[in-house]
């Protein structure tokens, strides 16, 4: 293991190849937490439509989860990179080829944001459907409304109850993330098997690019962690474990 | 939208496609056999009261389910050739070619989902069923493989084929090291007759069909093998 050549200039130019890898966890990390936000947000507003009895709000949750959790990740991501442009209004299209600044950058996050809301969809689904129904009723029997239900009782409870699998979903979409170098995004893992192609220490980069992502992942769970710990629901020791 | 749509191409590829798809199918289901053999070796060691085991398991656990399934790929691609020349001491030695480093890569990133689902399965069986086997005078072995096993086995399946399933989605990653599974023949296509609208789409739709109707014969399965309690 010999990690001297991190501080060797990068043979194209652009600093060392240290600051490629840590050019690589900034995108890594960018993409990831944009991704998120869109996950989050389109899968809690999907999650809760699907625990609705209303067809109509339902029905479309469902075939949304369906149709984007069977189709692979990168298959997603192609679509919005390479088929998004032809697909929409011309105007539009061209723009998104020539005009759109990063272009990569955001169908990778689209791809990854849109593709994480489906399972994120799930899991708060499943939150919401763990809560027993006595305690629907039973609000409703006090004369609130069903909104209000939602809002007083069934969120609150069911996004504490979901915090530990929405954390491992947190986790896979920073692994998922590296699917991203297939449309050209240099982020980690690209940016390792570049350095492996410049300066075939192969082993010493893979090693560190995995480190970094155990590191990732290490950081995400304390904070989650801290998360959990905050909100938890006074009274319930094991709610959600 | 569709004005352009050129179905034929998708017809002029579709046995290369089918070979792509073979590819896939073989991958998938090598992996998952190998995965599923692996990770009850794995859970039986994590489920260990002997550290020297147990710790070892765990570790290799978590470190692979740290780490994405792309640099996995790439770690295996990159190192199975060096550590055949290492193992045979011949610096001449021919590789084994991007299927069976992507079959090796999968085997061993899959155990390891594998190994936490059977864990849990094998810890779904009640210990009175442990107890009752030493009672009975069976040893450790015995009482693994023809009490403990079966049973959690018949709780697992339909998330092990769940997991199969998503398994079947991760095997178009291959493409990163240019393997011509069913999505590598598509993007082949795709880039050689400069078709990637119609080619994208028509690889989606195909891995929706499949992926969907597998999913529905879960389902089903799990709702007919649900043991009574």
């Amino acid at each position: 293991m010999d990690f001297s050549f991190l501080s060797q200039p990068a043979f194209s130019g652009g600093g060392t190849y240290l600051d490629w890898v840590i050019t690589g966890i900034k995108w890594t990390v960018l993409v990831s937490l944009c991704a998120w936000v869109i996950a989050f947000s389109v899968g809690s507003v999907l999650g809760v439509m699907r625990t609705t009895k209303v067809w109509w709000l339902n029905g479309p949750a469902t075939a949304y989860v369906e149709l984007f959790r069977n189709i692979p990740l990168l298959v997603h991501m192609f679509i919005w990179y390479f088929v998004m442009p032809e697909m929409v209004p011309k105007v539009l299209g061209a723009w998104m080829k020539q005009g759109m600044p990063m272009p990569e950058f955001w169908s990778a996050v689209f791809a990854l944001g849109f593709y994480t809301a489906s399972r994120v969809a799930e899991q708060v689904r499943s939150g919401i459907q763990s809560i027993p129904r006595g305690q629907t009723n039973a609000a409703l029997a006090t004369g609130l409304t069903m909104p209000q239900v939602y809002r007083h009782l069934l969120l609150p409870m069911g996004y504490r109850i979901v915090i530990p699998p929405l954390t491992s979903e947190f986790l896979t979409i920073f692994k998922n993330s590296s699917v991203a170098l297939t449309i050209g995004v240099l982020e980690l893992t690209a940016q390792a098997r570049t350095i492996s192609e410049y300066t075939f220490r192969t082993f010493e980069i893979f090693t560190l690019a995995t480190v970094v992502y155990v590191l990732i992942t290490m950081a995400v769970v304390v904070v989650m962690q801290l998360v959990e710990r905050r909100v938890r629901v006074p009274g319930y020791i094991g709610t959600g474990r | 939208m569709f004005t352009g749509f050129d179905f034929d191409v998708i017809q002029r590829a579709l046995p290369y496609l089918g070979q792509g798809m073979l590819t896939t199918l073989g991958l998938t289901l090598l992996a998952m056999v190998g995965g599923i053999v692996l990770g009850t070796l794995l859970a039986l060691m994590r489920l260990s009261s002997i550290k020297a085991i147990s710790i070892p398991a765990g570790a290799y656990v978590n470190l692979l389910r740290a780490t994405p399934l792309i640099l996995v790929i790439f770690w295996f691609y990159f190192l199975v050739p060096i550590a055949i020349k290492h193992i045979s001491g011949d610096s001449y030695a021919q590789g084994i070619g991007p299927f069976h480093s992507a079959l090796i890569a999968f085997t061993l990133f899959e155990a390891a989902y594998y190994c936490e689902i059977i864990r849990a399965g094998i810890q779904s069986v009640p210990a009175g069923q442990v107890n009752a086997a030493y009672a009975l005078g069976l040893n450790y072995r015995l009482a693994t493989t023809l009490v403990v096993l079966p049973q959690a086995f018949r709780n697992m399946v339909p998330i092990l084929l769940t997991q199969g399933i998503i398994l079947f989605q991760d095997t178009s990653l291959v493409y990163v090291v240019g393997l011509t599974d069913f999505m590598g023949a598509a993007s082949k296509v795709a880039q050689r007759d400069g078709r990637l609208v119609e080619m994208y789409l028509f690889a989606a739709l195909v891995y929706f069909i499949i992926c969907f109707f597998a999913s529905f014969f879960v389902k089903r399965l799990q709702l007919r093998i649900t043991p009574p309690r």
